[in-house]
């Protein structure tokens, strides 16, 4: 290696970190924006951008706490919230009770056509919503559930289930052998061994699934949009952009409240799992 | 011979648990992902209307109408300006920043967390933070091009009732969201590549941008095959940014493929048209799904 000079040193450094920053500054500027606007007062925050000495990046007047008191008392997005959660609850359900067992299938007990299966259902998570809400909504209508979150719970699985036996098929293929043929040398049943042994070991990557899950359905617009049409029905994903808008007003405050206090919580929550869920995506490409 | 036979008789049972094991979802995914496929293309064919559940099978008849109308050929170009252009600055600018966050720096942690950010938000609450960015009055773009002398006295950027302005708004959007992912999968290419490989090309006298271009990209081929891939699936098929962002407007010159789909077969309750609009995302799909499945052959191969 060559030996670099101090003033070069410096250079690179600063060249790196202002690259980090810029990077930083490009990703978080929306939610900047959403902090900002969230508590300002109105009229420090419908100005005008054509008024240049008015500066939109700060608190022009004290901060105010009536866009929450707005959206928490007198719009349905507490509804909303509640409305996902219980999708979200039964989609996880759901999910595991078909994906645990097909994972541990696909990696432990089917073998070569099984491998071929597996990535088979892989790509099944590439359907996109928006080739299949159209169907969809001709089923859904067919089994009477339009405008219910039903409709989403029976839909939503479509593209939980692939991923998340995927995810699993990976981790149970992680646990060593062992630990199932000992168990079952000692006299269990290879279901007896699954459910007291290899279960309880794989907490951490039914915790992934489970996270996984939760955050797709959060995020799910298009067949949340197309299937549900009472306000007081709609997940968190629809109900904000489309009924908070009353009329033709936005209240911008209001509507960016609600985008934050959303998105943060589910962005933490995905940050603790990164590494597992890019694992899945990788499977194969990384030796 | 008896040990031969238990474990065969073993190996069997399991294979059965198997396939028990496995049926469930199989047959979930066949009922709810395959058949209502094969029911788009079966639908397309037919003048099916939202309101009743009588129709009858005209052939090509969507197909022709839909492919004769302006409104789509722009919305088949607008899909692949996007996604081409989006995901073309994705890898340029994801290969800049995972190679940024490769080096250890002070608050690594949280400068990860926060460019993450854009990929975990929902994406229809992400771009209706955007559409209050890009508003027409109160636009903080705007604001900062004034105050930096580039929009003048009586200038104004309309960024969403302008097709040129939409279209780079649509676009930064879909920058914005998907280089958190690209980043963080590039990353995971990069760190499995051994640190001997880089040292033994700076002995061998490689410069930095020789390591990068003839060693470094060639073996993290496949790791930008999937990158890329998902990128471009997730970018080629969305509907939400501008669904919500410019509705497809003005004069429907920036919309896509989906949100084209959503706007015949959910809003004109035009069930076989908005059928035939979305078929059109198939030939990509299946292009892509192929190169997924012979990358990954590959990569067993190796």
């Amino acid at each position: 290696m060559t030996v670099r000079s101090p003033v070069r040193r410096i250079i690179d450094v600063t060249v790196h970190r202002a690259t980090i920053l810029l990077f930083v500054a490009f990703a978080v500027f929306p939610f900047y924006w959403m902090v900002v606007t969230s508590f300002k007062q109105n009229a420090d925050l419908y100005v005008g951008a054509s008024n240049t000495a008015h500066d939109p990046f700060i608190f022009n007047m004290p901060p105010t706490l009536e866009h929450l008191r707005i959206l928490f008392g007198q719009t349905l997005y507490l509804t909303w919230l509640s409305n996902t959660l219980f999708v979200g609850a039964a989609v996880v359900s759901i999910t595991l009770l078909l994906a645990v067992p097909a994972g541990y299938s696909l990696a432990r007990l089917t073998g070569r056509w099984g491998e071929r299966l597996s990535i088979g259902i892989f790509l099944t998570y590439l359907v996109p919503s928006t080739l299949l809400f159209i169907p969809f909504s001709r089923l859904v209508s067919l089994l009477g559930l339009q405008n219910s979150l039903w409709s989403l719970v029976l839909i939503y699985p479509t593209f939980t289930v692939p991923f998340c036996t995927w995810l699993l098929m990976g981790f149970f293929k992680s646990l060593p052998k062992e630990v199932e043929d000992s168990a079952m040398v000692d006299g269990c049943s290879r279901v007896g061994a699954i459910w007291r042994i290899v279960l309880p070991l794989s907490v951490p990557g039914l915790l992934t699934v489970v996270i996984f899950a939760l955050t797709l359905v959060i995020q799910e617009f298009v067949y949340s949009l197309t299937f549900i049409s009472s306000v007081e029905r709609m997940t968190v994903s629809v109900g904000v952009p489309v009924a908070l808008v009353r009329g033709d007003v936005y209240y911008w405050g209001s509507l960016m409240a609600a985008c934050l206090i959303t998105s943060v919580p589910i962005s933490i929550l995905y940050n603790f799992f990164l590494d597992r869920f890019i694992a899945g995506f990788t499977v194969g490409a990384i030796k | 011979m008896p040990t031969v036979r238990a474990g065969e008789t073993i190996r069997r049972s399991d294979r059965r648990l198997g396939v028990a094991m496995l049926a469930p979802a199989v047959v979930y995914i066949g009922l709810l992902v395959a058949v209502p496929f094969l029911l788009a293309v079966f639908l397309s064919l037919t003048n099916s209307s939202a309101g009743s559940l009588n129709f009858s099978f005209v052939g090509l008849q969507n197909f022709r109408s839909v492919t004769a109308n302006a409104v789509f050929r722009r919305s088949l170009r607008n899909t692949f300006v996007f996604t081409f252009v989006s995901q073309l600055a994705v890898i340029v600018l994801g290969n800049v920043l995972a190679r940024a966050l490769m080096k250890p720096f002070r608050g690594k942690a949280i400068a990860r967390f926060l460019i993450l950010m854009p990929w975990a938000a929902p994406i229809s609450l992400a771009t209706l933070g955007w559409l209050w960015i890009f508003d027409s009055t109160f636009s903080v773009i705007n604001w900062i091009l004034k105050v930096v002398g580039w929009l003048g006295p009586g200038e104004w950027y309309y960024w969403l009732g302008d097709t040129t302005l939409g279209m780079i708004a649509i676009i930064t959007i879909h920058i914005w969201r998907m280089l958190p992912f690209s980043t963080v999968i590039l990353l995971a290419g990069l760190t499995s590549i051994p640190s001997e490989v880089r040292e033994a090309a700076a002995i061998d006298g490689a410069g930095t941008m020789a390591r990068i271009f003839l060693v470094e990209v060639p073996m993290m081929r496949p790791i930008l095959t999937v990158a890329v891939l998902f990128g471009v699936v997730f970018t080629f098929t969305d509907m939400s940014v501008v669904y919500l962002l410019t509705r497809g407007g003005p004069y429907n010159s920036t919309h896509v493929l989906a949100s084209l789909a959503f706007q015949e077969g959910v809003l004109g309750s035009d069930v076989g048209r908005g059928a035939s609009v979305a078929i059109f995302l198939v030939p990509v799909l299946v292009v892509l799904a192929i190169v997924m499945l012979r990358s990954s052959r590959q990569a067993e191969v190796v």
